[in-house]
This record gives C-alpha cells, sequence and structure tokens, in this order.
C-alpha cells in the first residue's frame, strides 16, 4: 500500500516537473536575458550628464552659499538612457553636438543660445549619407507644412528627437513597428494639446472625428503612417518629407486599394528595394503582415479563375448550342 | 399532351427569401469584384461605395442565411435538402449522364419531382454544398474582415487577414460559379421557363413527359426519405 502510494507520489510529481519543466526554462532563461547589460553602454561624458538629465530630479547646488535645492527634470530635457543608446544618435557623447560649457555646473545662462544643428549641417555634404539624400529631404522639408517659414522654430528635431529617434524604415523591421514608431511622431503634436499648443495658435483638431470617413480606421491606422496619405513622395528620398495641407491628403480608396498603389512608392518602398516577387503576388511586400485588397491580388490564382470561369461559360455554350439543335430536330420532324 | 399537374413546391416566404437571395449576391459579386479588381481609371463602382454596399450585403445574407437555416430546421422544406448516402453516387452519375448527354437525346430526366422530393442528386449535393458549406464561410470571413481585430495577425510568414481574404474570394468564386450554373439551369425544364414559372408562382410543373420507367428511382429516394 506504501509503496503502491510512493509510486503514485512519484507519478504525479514526475508529471507537475514535466508540465512546469516549460515554464521552469523559460524562467531561467529570462533571468538571463534580464541579467544580461542591466548598465546601457555609454562614455564617462554621457553618464555624467545623464546623472541629472536621466533622472526624474537633480539636486542644484548654490556655487557662492552652498544651499541645495531639489528640481524637476522636465520631459523636455530627460534623457533616458537606454532608449539614448538604442537611438540612432546614441553612440555621440552630448559635447558632441552640444557646446562644452554644458560641463559647468549650473550650466551658464549663455549655453542657452547655442547653435543647434539641423540634419543637413552635418549630413549635407556626407558622402557616406549620399544614398539618404538629405539635400532633398531638406528641400521637401521646406515646402511642407511643417516647413519653418509656416511654423515658427519647426526643425528636423520638432519631430526627430536626437535623443530617441531610430531610422526604423530602413532597419527592414515589421511594417506595423515601423507605422507605429512613425505615426507617433507625429500623434505626440497632433494627439497631444500641451505639444501643439507651443508649436502654433491653433485648435488640437481630434484625429478620430476628422478621420470618421475612413473604414476600419483602427486598421488604418496602424498599418499605414500617416504620411502615406498626408505626404507627397519624391522618387529620390525613402520617407516622404512634404507634408500636404490637409484638404491635399489622399482620400481616394484606391490610390492606395489598386496593384499601382502608392503604398509602394511610400510604406513599402525599402522592402521592394529588398525583395521583388513571391508566388505571383502582386505587391508582395505587403502580404506577410497586412492586406490591401485591390493591391494584393495573384497572378496565378487570376489566371486560374477567369479559365475556370471561362470553361463553365464555354460549357453552358456548347450544351446550350447542342439542346437548341436538338430542339429544332425534334420539332423539324413533328 | 394534356393538361399540366402542378405541385405547390415553393411557399411565398420562400420564394420571397429566393429572390432577396439572389438579389443580395449578386450585389455582393459585384462589388467584391469591384473591390478586388480594383482600378483608378476603370472603376466599376467606386471603391468607398463599393466597400459600403459589399458589407451592407453582407449583414443582410447572414441574416438571409438565418432565416433559410430556420426554414430548413423547423418547416417541411427541410426534407428535401436530407441526403441519404445509400444509391447516391448511383443517381448522381445517372443525373450526370442525362445532363451530358442523354438531354440531347431526347431522353427524359431519371428523376422525377415529387412532393417528397424537389431536388434531384446534383441538385441535393450543390444546394447543400453552397448553402451549409460554402455560403457560411464566405460570410464568417466576411465578418471576420469588417472586423479584422479579431483575426489572426500572422499565419506562417503570411497576413492572417489576407488568409482570410483569400478564402473570402475562392467561397466568393465558387458561389459566382454556382449563379451562373443554376442560373443557366433554369433554363432546362419541359419549357425553357417552366422552372422560373415554378420560382416566381410557387407552383412545379409536372409534365407528362416523365414516364412510369423513372419511377422506380423516385420510389427508392422516397423511401430513403420515409426512413428518416
Amino acid at each position: 500500500m506504501m509503496s503502491a502510494f510512493s509510486r503514485s507520489t512519484i507519478r504525479s510529481l514526475t508529471r507537475w516537473l514535466f508540465l512546469l519543466a516549460p515554464v521552469m526554462v523559460a524562467w531561467l532563461l529570462s533571468g538571463v536575458r534580464a541579467t544580461e547589460g542591466t548598465e546601457p553602454n555609454l562614455d564617462p561624458d554621457t553618464q555624467k550628464c545623464l546623472e541629472c538629465h536621466g533622472e526624474m530630479r537633480y539636486t542644484l547646488v548654490d556655487p557662492v552659499t552652498g544651499d541645495e535645492v531639489s528640481m524637476k527634470i522636465y520631459d523636455e530635457i530627460r534623457i533616458d538612457a537606454w532608449e539614448y543608446t538604442n537611438a540612432t544618435h546614441g553612440s555621440f557623447a552630448c559635447t558632441d553636438c552640444h557646446s562644452m560649457d554644458y560641463e559647468i555646473h549650473p550650466h551658464p545662462i549663455d549655453v542657452k543660445f547655442e547653435f543647434k544643428y539641423a540634419c543637413i549641417d552635418c549630413h549635407g555634404s556626407d558622402e557616406q549619407y549620399a544614398d539618404f539624400n538629405f539635400q532633398t529631404i531638406e528641400e521637401e522639408f521646406q515646402l511642407s507644412v511643417h516647413g519653418d517659414h509656416f511654423i515658427e522654430n519647426f526643425s528636423c528635431w520638432s519631430c526627430h528627437n536626437p535623443h530617441t529617434y531610430k531610422n526604423t524604415a530602413r532597419l527592414g523591421g515589421a511594417i506595423t513597428d515601423i507605422v507605429a514608431y512613425n505615426n507617433s511622431m507625429c500623434l505626440d503634436c497632433h494627439g497631444d494639446i500641451s505639444h501643439y499648443d507651443v508649436l502654433i495658435e491653433r485648435q488640437l483638431t481630434n484625429m478620430l472625428s476628422k478621420h470618421d470617413w475612413l473604414p476600419n480606421q483602427s486598421l488604418h491606422f496602424r498599418k499605414v503612417r500617416c504620411i502615406d496619405c498626408h505626404a507627397s513622395t519624391h522618387k529620390d528620398i525613402l520617407v516622404a518629407h512634404h507634408v500636404l495641407p490637409a484638404d491635399q491628403a489622399v482620400r481616394n480608396c484606391v490610390d492606395c486599394h489598386s496593384t499601382n498603389s502608392i503604398l509602394m512608392a511610400s510604406l513599402y518602398k525599402h522592402q521592394i528595394q529588398e525583395r521583388r516577387s513571391k508566388y505571383g503576388f502582386f505587391n508582395p511586400s505587403i502580404t506577410s503582415e497586412a492586406y490591401i485588397i485591390g493591391a494584393n491580388r495573384n497572378y496565378y490564382f487570376n489566371v486560374i479563375s477567369a479559365v475556370i470561369f471561362g470553361l463553365v461559360l464555354l460549357g453552358i455554350a456548347i450544351h446550350a448550342t447542342l439542346r437548341y439543335i436538338n430542339y429544332r430536330r425534334k420539332h423539324g420532324k413533328s | 399532351m394534356g393538361n399540366p399537374k402542378r405541385l405547390y413546391l415553393y411557399p411565398l416566404w420562400l420564394r420571397i427569401w429566393h429572390h432577396v437571395n439572389a438579389l443580395l449576391m449578386i450585389v455582393l459579386i459585384t462589388t467584391g469584384l469591384s473591390m478586388q479588381y480594383s482600378d483608378p481609371a476603370y472603376p466599376l463602382i467606386r471603391f468607398d461605395l463599393a466597400v459600403s454596399y459589399h458589407n451592407v450585403a453582407g449583414v443582410y445574407l447572414t441574416a438571409s442565411y438565418f432565416i433559410f437555416l430556420v426554414g430548413v430546421l423547423f418547416t417541411s422544406i427541410g426534407r428535401y435538402y436530407i441526403v441519404k448516402t445509400e444509391g447516391l453516387l448511383t443517381s448522381f452519375v445517372r443525373q450526370l449522364k442525362y445532363y451530358l448527354f442523354g438531354i440531347f437525346r431526347g431522353e427524359t430526366s431519371p428523376f422525377k419531382v415529387t412532393e417528397k422530393q424537389k431536388f434531384n442528386p446534383i441538385q441535393l449535393i450543390t444546394y447543400n454544398v453552397t448553402m451549409h458549406a460554402i455560403i457560411p464561410v464566405t460570410f464568417i470571413t466576411g465578418w471576420a474582415l469588417i472586423y479584422p481585430e479579431t483575426i489572426v495577425l500572422n499565419v506562417f510568414g503570411y497576413s492572417g487577414i489576407m488568409l482570410t481574404s483569400l478564402v473570402h474570394s475562392i467561397a466568393g468564386f465558387f458561389i459566382s460559379i454556382f449563379l451562373i450554373i443554376h442560373l443557366y439551369v433554369i433554363t432546362i425544364g419541359p419549357s425553357t421557363i417552366t422552372n422560373l414559372k415554378s420560382i416566381l408562382y410557387g407552383y412545379h410543373e409536372e409534365h407528362e413527359t416523365h414516364h412510369e420507367e423513372h419511377e422506380s428511382v423516385e420510389n427508392n429516394n422516397q423511401e430513403s426519405q420515409e426512413s428518416k
């Protein structure tokens, strides 16, 4: 009896161990991942800046009296160390772009007037980035409604936060991630009154009600970028920067929902350059992550369906003709 | 040839359902084709309108299907849709031979329409497959496409929406093939409009061209129905 109990207990324990084994393996692996590189890889100078700018609060010391006060670091000047490390410009030291005077604490007032570089200042004549066509991007930006002659102090950094910006369009990740990342840039102002009204004195438009006309609104928002409808494309640049006035945005469904979908020159431009054809699908770059009726058709299905359809019609025509001949023969005789 | 015997096989509700269903099918096929083969230069129906009409017709088709299902389950028409597998293949082949060869030799249909059995074996299979397999697949995938957030995002590297849409289109294609053949088969009867009149007025006209020689088939089929 005892032995039977022990055997059943052992069997039960073994069963539980088998059930729990995958969970335990996953837990152990997650532990390995979590303990890998707990600190972002930053150079010492940058680390020093982030002692204040990477925190929610910092301590300001009066150099004369020695008094200390705890101050809040505002969102605009707070930098997340991990985000910065993973950003396109994350390998830079702060003073590569900012004044060396920022090494003085408290920062002197004149650093507030430092010259802020735009993309073109570094990349304009850089052969390494010729493929990006920064000059064309700059020209397109100036033509757009965001051009700084339309909105004062609007610059590349208004959308592309230099401390967090990632060049997702060329990284070849999931389209939905690219879309989410890009749209978050737009919604940072267009979905947030506190950011919008510091740039332009105009009432913030409700994005959802403005797009009421769009069927499957949430799906469109997840699958295409704002700029795919709201910006005019340029053949020499990967991401359109000529943002159009709202009334000139794409509103004709077939502009996207056809084999000549404009998305192939915008959202899927990079993917098209990477791969050409997959199992006879028109615009195959789309099919792994989305489906756009009209834009995604399959050549073989088209041919097969046309052949079947044609054969059915031919069969009916032959059948009807033979029936008619038989009818005439029968009635002719009678 | 004397006056034809008349059988009331298509009650009013069934005829209304049939015509509404046919109309919905035509709307769905036309708008579906217009969306699938959309072209800015040659729009069959404006895309946004095609989407709206297609969705609305799809919702009505779903309702229409369930009305039909209730009719099949709870009214006398249900007996016409019961498939008895015994002897089905033989009678199916016999009917097929008639459509492919016998009809041109002046033979009469091996199947006789009675109050107990309305469909010949080919119709029985086709109607059942269309109504109980293809149409449900079409409207289930259609509803999923109206609410795409319900669809699995990725299936073996392909968009779940794309695969759902493919199944939807293929099912829709089969329905369009069914519709064309169905429209043609209407003309096969004692006269080219006999069947059309039946579905319009509800009465099947039984002509004397059906001979005694077919009664064995009929009797077999009736026995099968009664045994249920």
